[in-house]
């Protein structure tokens, strides 16, 4: 059974930590090939062919794939189909702009956010923001998945795979790229990083956000931030952990300033150990919060700062 | 220009769900049911467009249990024009797929000859993420997702998208399927006129049948259960007590 894997490739680089997170669910569904596509593509496909599990690599480089626009990458992927009964990716905000048209494309339904693989047909996903977890089995004859990276471990490196290069499909010239605005940042990728330190509406305002950065310097951490800190400007839209954000599972999240909706834990209730500092001993925050301090932020996060050494 | 704005009937999203004790889903009988908060947020832009001057039709439609009148009703309430509704379920509990939803939509598509679509980037029961682009491809148009800015000009659009790294800003061939995200506006409440106005406003019945789509789904539920809860934590009376646990577990 084979499986096709659409690498993460973003300006010609490979996202190694997601990609790799995907090769791990993708090996439970079997022979697993990875489609490096890009406006340059080969580097990341060379990097993907060490990956642990991938048995061959695809790579496609063509100016109409080099932003990720989906109408062309998804009619590469479409006309690939034939050879796989699987076609998945990480669940990122790229393959969730592509998987859906390809799988519409095969007349099959697409699984999103995947959280486990029961066996070949069988998956389970979390809906309603993660109060509730359902196991669904696809009777359709190609399986078009995206996986919830924060609950998989990467695969190892190791991997001496096969690269091929092929064309891409007619580009159908129905969208163009015109910028992307990507804030530079030497702290680790949020949904990769092992500690991830956020902030809230409590923060109160954009300047105030830098102690929550500064925290997060401190821990070599991730910062994250709750859909109110993005919508008043305190933090940019890529931070935002939650149901409509990004999932996180770090070994520890920090939440300053956070009240706790099911919004926002959706995307933070697994990581392994949860700190909240809240000023509010009510807040929903610590129900989820192995450690709750009952303080105020802008009196704890500094002392902590301090007796962090 | 006519909009089309696909609109949802969910739990809302105050309402915390419930798992049936038998595992077969989740209860919806007898709670709170709202439009999909994105919903609100694309026909608000739809009726912003109008606004503007750049569209002069919002029809909005919604594809589901009978309810979802009361959905489309809020749609008119808050500006739309006119309202389908397409009875394809019986039961609340039965949701119809995406794949489904799209077949369906795309039917629509074809008779009211829409130049834009304006979906939400997902539906906050199911959290699929998938209509609107499955819609995209059964109609070849192209695609802006997630958007948080959207600038319709002629026969082009440039949406700026919401994306894993930051944003991202692309132009689309009209007409397209644009799906909307949170930062998009700031969906509008309905006057009391006009609440009382939108019930006068005209709503069609279809079938999903009258469309010709299947809407058997593919995925069959075999269980919903709870997830598993965390095991309490400790209030800490201190940041040094604080610091101490966090060494103590190796967290830091
Ligand atoms: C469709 C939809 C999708 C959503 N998606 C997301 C999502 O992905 N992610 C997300 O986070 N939210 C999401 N939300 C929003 C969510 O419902 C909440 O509104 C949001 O998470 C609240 O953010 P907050 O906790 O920062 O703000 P608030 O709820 O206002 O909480 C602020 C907290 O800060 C505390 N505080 C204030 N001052 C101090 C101080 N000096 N010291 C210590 N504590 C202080 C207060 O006690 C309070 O608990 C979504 C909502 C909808 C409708
Ligand atoms: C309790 C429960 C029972 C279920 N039972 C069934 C079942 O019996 N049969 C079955 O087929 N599936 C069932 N499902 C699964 C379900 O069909 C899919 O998982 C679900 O449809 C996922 O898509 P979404 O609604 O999240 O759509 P998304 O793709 O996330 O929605 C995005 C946007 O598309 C538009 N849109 C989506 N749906 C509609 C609609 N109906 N009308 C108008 N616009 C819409 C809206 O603009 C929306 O914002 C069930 C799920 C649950 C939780």
């Amino acid at each position: 059974m084979a499986v096709l894997l659409l690498a993460e490739v973003t300006d010609g680089a490979l996202a190694l930590d997601a990609t790799a997170k995907a090769v791990t669910a993708a090996t439970k569904l079997g022979d697993v090939t990875v489609l490096a596509a890009g406006a340059s593509a080969a580097d990341a496909g060379a990097e993907a062919a060490k990956i642990a599990g991938v048995s061959k690599v695809l790579v496609a480089e063509d100016a109409s794939l080099g932003h990720r626009l989906a109408e062309p990458t998804a009619a590469l992927i479409a006309g690939l189909a034939s050879d796989y009964e699987h076609i998945v990716a990480p669940a990122t905000t790229d393959a969730k702009n592509v998987l859906p048209r390809v799988a519409a494309l095969l007349d099959v339904m697409v699984i999103s956010d995947v959280s486990a693989v029961v066996d070949g047909n069988t998956f389970e996903r979390p809906i309603y923001a993660g109060n509730a977890i359902q196991t669904v089995k696809s009777s359709d004859a190609k399986k078009v998945v995206s996986f919830r990276t924060a609950t998989f471990d990467a695969a190892g490196d190791g991997g001496s795979a096969s690269v091929e290069t092929i064309s891409a499909a007619d580009n159908p010239a129905l969208s163009e790229w015109i910028e992307d605005k990507v804030a530079e940042s030497d702290r680790p990728e949020l949904t990769s990083a092992g500690v991830v330190v956020s902030g809230g509406r409590g923060v109160g305002s954009e300047d105030d956000f830098k102690l929550i950065e500064n925290l997060a310097d401190k821990l070599g951490a991730a910062v994250g931030a709750s859909r109110a800190a993005v919508d008043s400007g305190y933090a940019p839209n890529d931070w935002q952990v939650g149901q409509t954000g990004k999932v996180v599972a770090p070994e520890l999240y920090v939440a300053v300033g956070i009240s706790g909706a099911i919004q926002h834990l959706a995307g933070m209730k697994d990581s392994k150990i949860i700190v909240a500092i809240n000023k509010d001993e009510e807040a929903p925050i610590f129900q989820v919060a192995d450690y709750g301090l009952v303080a105020d932020l802008f009196e704890a996060v500094p002392e902590l700062m301090e007796k962090l050494g | 220009m006519k909009v089309l704005v696909p609109v949802k009937r969910v739990i809302d999203y105050n309402v915390k769900v419930r798992v049936k004790a038998d595992g077969s889903g989740v209860d919806l009988a007898n709670v709170k049911m709202s439009m999909n908060p994105f919903d609100e947020i694309a026909v608000e832009q739809a009726i912003r467009l109008k606004e503007a001057g750049k569209a002069d039709e919002i029809v909005v439609v919604s594809i589901g249990v009978k309810q979802s009148q009361e959905t489309l009703r809020t749609a008119l309430a808050m500006g739309a024009d006119r309202a389908i509704l397409v009875n394809a379920a019986d039961d609340v509990h039965t949701d119809i797929e995406p794949l489904a939803v799209a077949k369906i939509l795309a039917k629509v598509v074809e008779e009211e000859q829409p130049g834009l679509v304006l979906a939400g980037k997902q539906a906050i029961d199911n959290d699929m993420n998938a209509t609107g682009q499955m819609l995209s491809a059964l109609l070849g148009w192209s695609q802006g997702t997630f958007a948080s800015e959207l600038d319709v000009d002629g026969d082009k659009a440039v949406v700026t998208r919401e994306v894993d790294g930051g944003l991202q800003t692309i132009k689309v061939n009209m007409p397209t399927i644009v799906t909307v995200d949170l930062r998009l506006n700031e969906p509008r409440y309905a006057s009391l006129p006009n609440i009382m106005k939108a019930k006068k406003k005209p709503l069609d019945e279809k079938t999903a049948a009258d469309y010709g789509v299947d809407v058997t789904p593919r995925l069959e539920i075999v269980s919903t259960t709870e997830p598993e809860a965390r095991a309490a934590g400790i209030i800490v009376g201190s940041v040094d007590e604080l610091v101490g646990k966090l060494k103590e577990a190796g967290a830091v």
